[in-house]
């Protein structure tokens, strides 16, 4: 019985990553004040991208790397349009999810089903797997997920405790302001939703190179849209949405094990769960703030320095 | 006096349809306090924006020690010592002092030391009598409080040359006395301070120079021995204004509002309205003075039905209305010009028909079952805009292209065109010019003579004292004072106004 347990749980973190990496990089993006819908078209480019090069080169860095760059550039699209053109943040996100979904169908067409040879293998730390219990449920993963556990208090310590880290939430909170002082409002947007985008692009590639190696048309499943729900269930902080993360990769590999232990419960319903959740979470959430979120002042609002 | 430390020349800013600035020359010296007076619209926020990095010129250029610099951004006016305090806060209102501060040091460190900062920021702002609590977060504080702030960390930066634009729009007259004296202090250590103001006693008690502007231009720029009320107002308005308005008396009157004990919260789930209580009658102005965030945006949608009540009871005509819908209270006559007038008044894309019809439109006689009317609809509209005088090209332009004084005026009309029993107005000149807030000033009169009761919430006390029969001030969610306005002192409101704003000591400037 613990075996099985422990077993859900390491499944938990491995199924919890992508969506942690997504929501870091969507909560950096809604910190610089910017809205992105975009999270599921990305995470796929990410996905295809990384898939594709770590095929041809035989070399997952190589595709994580290149999966980054293609989920920077892609967001760059959203960075451009909100940021200098000040088109409407959720419809610019949409059009991003569609264009990234239809665009990674079509580059991935021709790998479908193909394996990769060298995915990001399981690699147990040394001394901290021997840890009862815990040893297995953080520590026999692979490299990822280990750069994920040092990720979420390194953003937080950077938010919280930097300088840097003070003008992004200053200048999603009110970039008026932060013009005002001298910060470069506009550059800084831009370098944080493409770093965003980045991690979503990671998010991605860890599905099709190391959770599930192998490519598949729309592999995301939605959990790009977890992620954008995640970042409003964690009240903007990297530290609630690792935890959210590992509710939601619960769910999954929860669903996963019920059903190789041959308890019959509907897919449909265990599929339904992380949405039901969602909402549970954000009720819970907006009765405790009092029915008001504590989301970055300026989300969704273009800037314009000479508007009134 | 030497060379002018700063320089501009043949500034031009053109926005969309005005020249906010035209061809403006300005000299500012170190160790002056140079005061820019106008009235509003004539460009002098403009001009400072300018100054400040923050609108690039259409023309013209700015020279600093006898060099011409470009400004792209805020960020380089700051390298070249210049700082300004805009007339709606620049400050980041979940971060506390301290973070708001440091975030514009531009050579500090990675690491934020909060600790060790806030004790240096306690020492800095001792040194100009600029008392702040760094920890405190910003949306806790008073406005007097967030404008210290914001002058705090100019210095802070090492500017020489402070722009504070209406500085004391927001304060009671005794945190006004404090600040001038801190701006004195500035500018005998040798800084700049350009001050901008459309009140005439200020310029007198604080000035060694002055620039008048009128329409976006120059009309003059005065020495300290030059300036004198008359020659001042010539030049800022180009012609005399009333300062009394003939006011006839209107007989005691039945209650209309009657507001007992009444407590609010306000949007922070904070007591906003503390056993607030007050009367309106038939026929007669209530002026309540007070400093703004003291309850008076909590009143006024309590009373518009647009806020629940926690306590206590809100009677019209002597039904008890507490906690009615809007509508409900639209029904019963209640008339309301918020102080958002963009936001809350009007619905700036709609055209205008639409905006006139919002508070009317189940009427019988604009609409039928299914159906507006638009045919009447249309003449009503064309009716109040003749009636009203509102300059505008066509009845189907968009609200939002018109100019401050005709959207106040179109949303007069449409409140007084209901025939209200009762009206609160909120602020209702504020950012008008002369003229406008003439016009609005003659409405709320006439209207008064109609024997409709009226609650004039406002910051400015000429305004209450020119318009109401009584006067009160708001303070932490309560009226306290309530005097005849034959008998109100402004020295005794001035202090209970100051009694609501947190860290002021109470002693009276004597000036
Ligand atoms: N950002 C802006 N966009 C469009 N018009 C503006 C803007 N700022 C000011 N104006 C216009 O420029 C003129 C001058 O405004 P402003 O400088 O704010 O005057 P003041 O500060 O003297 O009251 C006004 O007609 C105003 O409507
Ligand atoms: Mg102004």
């Amino acid at each position: 019985m613990t075996d099985q347990i422990v077993s859900i749980l390491a499944a938990t973190v491995t199924a919890g990553t992508p969506i942690l990496y997504a929501a870091l990089g969507e909560l950096i993006i809604e910190r610089a004040g910017i809205i992105n819908l975009g999270v599921e078209g990305i995470m796929l480019i990410g996905a295809v991208t990384g898939f594709i090069v770590s095929v041809v080169f035989d070399n997952s860095w190589l595709g994580l790397l290149a999966a980054m760059v293609a989920g920077g550039l892609i967001t760059s699209i959203h960075a451009f349009l909100t940021i200098t053109l000040r088109a409407n943040q959720v419809v610019s996100g949409l059009a991003l999810t569609l264009f990234g979904t239809g665009l990674s169908g079509y580059l991935g067409k021709a790998y479908i089903g193909i394996p990769v040879t060298h995915p990001f293998a399981v690699q147990p730390l040394p001394l901290l797997k021997d840890i009862p219990v815990l040893g297995k449920v953080l520590f026999n993963h692979d490299i990822l997920v280990y750069i994920s556990f040092l990720l979420v208090p390194l953003l937080w310590m950077f938010m919280y405790r930097t300088r840097p880290g003070l003008l992004l939430r200053a200048i999603g909170e009110n970039p008026a302001a932060a013009d005002a002082i001298g910060a470069k409002v506009f550059v800084l947007r831009y370098v944080y939703v493409i770093m965003g985008g980045m991690l979503c692009g990671v998010g991605g590639a860890y599905l099709s190179l190391a959770y599930a190696p192998s490519w598949l048309e729309n592999m995301t499943a939605g959990r790009g849209w977890i992620a954008v729900a995640l970042v409003i269930f964690a009240l903007w902080n990297p530290l609630r949405a690792m935890v959210g993360a590992y509710l939601f990769g619960g769910i999954d590999a929860l669903g996963f094990h019920l059903q190789v232990l041959g308890v019959t419960i509907s897919p449909f319903f265990l599929n339904m769960m992380p949405y039901l959740f969602t909402i549970i979470v954000l009720v819970m959430v907006m009765q405790r703030q009092g029915g008001r979120l504590t989301a970055p002042g300026a989300l969704g609002i273009p800037y314009d320095r000479e508007d009134r | 006096m030497g060379a002018p430390f700063i320089k501009m020349q043949g500034i031009v800013k053109k926005f969309p349809g005005v020249v906010a600035n035209d061809h403006i020359d300005l000299d500012i010296y170190l160790g002056e306090i140079h005061a820019l007076l106008g009235e509003n619209g004539s460009g002098k926020s403009t001009l400072m924006s300018v100054l400040a990095g923050l609108y690039k010129p259409t023309a013209g250029k700015i020279l600093i020690n006898g060099v011409e610099k470009k400004f792209g951004s805020p960020r380089d006016a700051i390298a070249n010592g210049i700082g300004m305090v805009h007339q709606h806060f620049k400050l980041v209102e979940p971060l506390t002092v301290a973070e708001n501060i440091t975030m514009a040091e531009r050579e500090g460190s990675f690491w934020l030391k909060l600790g060790k900062y806030e004790h240096e920021l306690i020492q800095f702002g001792a040194k100009y009598g600029l008392s702040v609590n760094p920890s405190a977060l910003v949306w806790q504080l008073s406005v007097g409080e967030k404008q210290r702030v914001e002058i705090l960390r100019i210095l802070y930066q090492g500017s020489q040359v402070l722009i504070l634009d209406e500085p004391t729009a927001v304060l009671t007259p005794q945190e006004t006395c404090e600040l001038f004296e801190n701006l004195r202090t500035m500018a005998n250590e040798g800084c700049a301070v350009i001050f901008i103001t459309h009140k005439l006693n200020e310029v007198q008690a604080l000035a060694d120079r002055v620039t008048v502007l009128r329409g976006g231009k120059v009309t003059g720029v005065l020495q300290r021995d030059e300036i004198e009320t008359k020659r001042l107002v010539r030049l800022m308005v180009g012609r005399d204004v009333v300062s009394h308005y003939d006011r006839k008396n209107v007989s005691d009157g039945q209650i209309v509002l009657e507001i007992d004990r009444v407590n609010a919260l306000n949007d922070m789930g904070l007591p906003g309205l503390n056993g607030l209580s007050l009367v309106v009658r038939e026929g007669e102005i209530l002026g309540l003075a007070g400093v703004a965030g003291n309850g008076q945006r909590e009143l006024a949608e309590v009373i518009a039905g647009l806020r629940k009540t926690t306590m206590g009871t809100v009677r019209l005509r002597g039904e008890d209305v507490t906690n009615l819908s809007p509508l409900e209270m639209i029904r019963r006559g209640v008339g309301y010009v918020p102080e958002d007038r963009m936001g809350m008044g009007l619905i700036p894309e709609l055209n205008i028909t639409d905006n006139l019809v919002l508070k009317c439109y189940q009427h019988p006689r604009f609409s039928g079952r299914w159906l507006l009317n638009n045919r009447e609809i249309y003449n009503k509209s064309t009716q109040l805009v003749e009636q009203y005088q509102v300059k505008i090209p066509s009845l189907e332009q968009p609200i939002k292209l018109l100019s401050g004084g005709n959207m106040q005026r179109l949303l007069l009309a449409r409140e007084i065109a209901n025939e209200p029993k009762l009206m609160v107005v909120v602020y209702p000149v504020r950012g008008l010019d002369v003229g406008a807030t003439e016009a609005v000033h003659k409405l709320l009169l006439e209207l008064r003579l109609r024997r409709t009761a009226i609650l004039l919430i406002s910051e400015d006390l000429d305004e209450i004292f020119k318009l109401a029969d009584r006067v009160g001030v708001l303070s932490r969610g309560q009226v306290v004072g309530d005097f005849n306005v034959e008998d109100a002192d402004v020295e005794e409101i001035g202090l209970l106004m100051a009694g609501s704003a947190k860290g002021v000591e109470n002693d009276v400037c004597p000036r």
